[in-house]
């Protein structure tokens, strides 16, 4: 289970990130942070963090559940159905530029659903795409504006995020499927 | 914290006494989230696109059959409302038959509401498709239940420990049977009240408390749900009359008094003014009973996503 980046790694990568978004957008005039849950949420609020440090400026933060939104949800039955979580966001996104926040970009159909829910909440100026990892592998044509680390991968693998928020460690690890041997 | 299961375990929704405590959290946590939808300018998520849902309904309804067709609309549902005084039953079709004509044109779930205790059993035992019950004859009416609880959870935070005083007609209530059975389950201490020719017996194997009352039920309650009186249900004279009934047990501002302040007074509607609740009380601060509405939509919701969203039902859908 090799180790990609370590909390260092993590925690840099999010600073840069932080830097490339009030560069591209000339500061944090109506930008709001959108983390997809679960895992974009608490990247998005530390994103928030970030850019409050080095603009001095508060930028909204929500957090958006695409359950409702999958494309997989009526074709089969696939593990466990997935638990709907409120989407909480508090402000208008009418003619914001919103940074929508995920842990992970894989065949691009979550960011997908999160783009038509963003969408049913109002008119964004432009929707800009963080990720911190980007594995490759996409079936739809979404590409991210913003990368913490391309990492290519198989598709036999995963990519774990594990974020202090949630899983008490800050990491992103490679696991190969069991039984795989390639 | 408590147990949330991932999936409902059956096809249907057919009473409060099939589901387990953590069934019955994962309904209430989902219909959280689709509260946030309802409060959205545009109410509507394409989460069960390509679905048709039948409401099939025998017996008159307004709040409950629209309650489910905006839960339905919202979830972008196609849907069909079969109402039943124009088709072919009052030629004699029986209802296995009917049931099995509409499952031909492939719903993912049949909402049904009879005048029949244990119809949708029969249905759900003969229909590949998901049968959710919106009130079979005196049973249950589960997602009413449900709904109930979900408003009483969001008022208090909490189920377990609240005392719940249920007072009207009993004997007739399906919305009683399926409260008792969800809220014991949830832990609630609940009390019901009503008069003697009203009670069902055997209420204490139910694990709630029986009183005839009131102000035993109400001292010291949490909430208040009061319970129509069911006149068309009723066969013989059960009470001498309705100003009688009122004075004994209707629910006024006085009586009310004599609850926590902070509690909460609900009626799952229609309501009977000045025979079970005083007006003050139906229209006054405490009174949530709008609210059970809104939330009524919200939990329709969360069942109708959790019975046909998962593509368990895909050989039906």
């Amino acid at each position: 289970m090799p180790i990609v980046m370590d909390a260092d790694r993590v925690s840099r990568s999010l600073m840069r990130i932080a830097h490339e978004i009030v560069e591209r957008n000339r500061g944090v005039d109506q930008l709001a942070l959108v983390g997809v849950r679960t895992r974009g949420v608490p990247i998005a609020r530390r994103l928030a963090s970030l850019l409050l440090t080095i603009t001095g400026r508060e930028v909204p933060n929500g957090a958006l559940d695409i359950t409702l939104y999958r494309d997989d949800l009526m074709r089969h039955a696939v593990g466990p159905q997935p638990i709907v979580r409120p989407t909480e966001i508090p402000f208008s996104i009418d003619d914001r530029h919103i940074i929508l926040v995920d842990d992970v970009l894989f065949t691009g159909r979550t960011i997908r659903a999160a783009l038509d829910a963003l969408i049913d909440f109002g008119r964004p100026r432009t929707i800009q795409l963080v990720v911190l990892v980007d594995r490759g592998h996409r079936e739809l044509p979404i590409k991210a504006d913003y990368v913490g680390k391309n990492l290519p991968t198989a598709l036999a693998e995963t990519i774990r995020v594990r974020l202090s928020e949630v899983d008490e460690v800050d990491e992103v690890s490679i696991e190969r499927a069991e039984g795989d041997q390639a | 914290m408590s147990e949330t299961a991932s999936r409902l375990r059956g096809k249907d929704l057919l009473g409060i006494a099939d589901l387990d405590v953590s069934e019955i959290n994962l309904i209430l946590d989902t219909a959280e989230a689709m509260k946030e939808v309802a409060s959205r300018s545009i109410k509507k998520v394409p989460t069960l696109r390509g679905k048709t849902v039948i409401n099939l309904f025998f017996e008159p309804s307004t709040r409950t059959r629209t309650s489910f067709e905006i839960a339905e609309k919202r979830l972008s549902a196609d849907t069909l409302n079969i109402a039943i005084a124009m088709s072919s039953v009052v030629k004699g079709e029986t209802l296995i038959d009917t049931a099995l004509n509409l499952e031909a044109i492939a719903p993912a779930i049949m909402v049904v509401r009879h005048a029949s205790s244990g119809a949708c059993h029969l249905l759900a035992r003969t229909c590949r498709a998901g049968i959710v019950n919106a009130g079979d004859g005196t049973h249950e009416h589960p997602t009413q239940g449900l709904l109930d609880a979900f408003t009483i959870r969001e008022r208090k935070g909490r189920i377990a420990g609240l005392k719940i005083a249920i007072v009207g007609d009993l004997l007739h209530s399906r919305v009683f049977r399926s409260n008792i059975l969800l809220l014991t389950k949830l832990g609630a201490d609940v009390w019901a009240c009503g008069p003697p020719t009203l009670m069902p017996p055997g209420l204490d194997r139910l694990g709630v408390h029986a009183t005839t009352r009131v102000d035993e039920a109400v001292d010291g309650a949490d909430a208040i749900m009061m319970l129509r009186i069911q006149l068309e249900r009723m066969q013989g004279g059960f009470f001498p009359s309705l100003r009688e009934y009122f004075t004994v047990f209707g629910m006024t501002p006085e009586r009310v008094r004599l609850a926590k302040p902070d509690a909460i007074i609900m009626h799952p509607g229609p309501m009977n003014r000045g025979v079970e609740i005083a007006s003050e009380v139906a229209d006054g601060p405490a009174s949530v009973i709008l609210d059970q509405v809104t939330n009524g939509v919200a939990v329709r919701m969360a069942v109708l996503y959790l019975l046909a969203g998962g593509g368990e039902n895909e050989a039906a859908a």
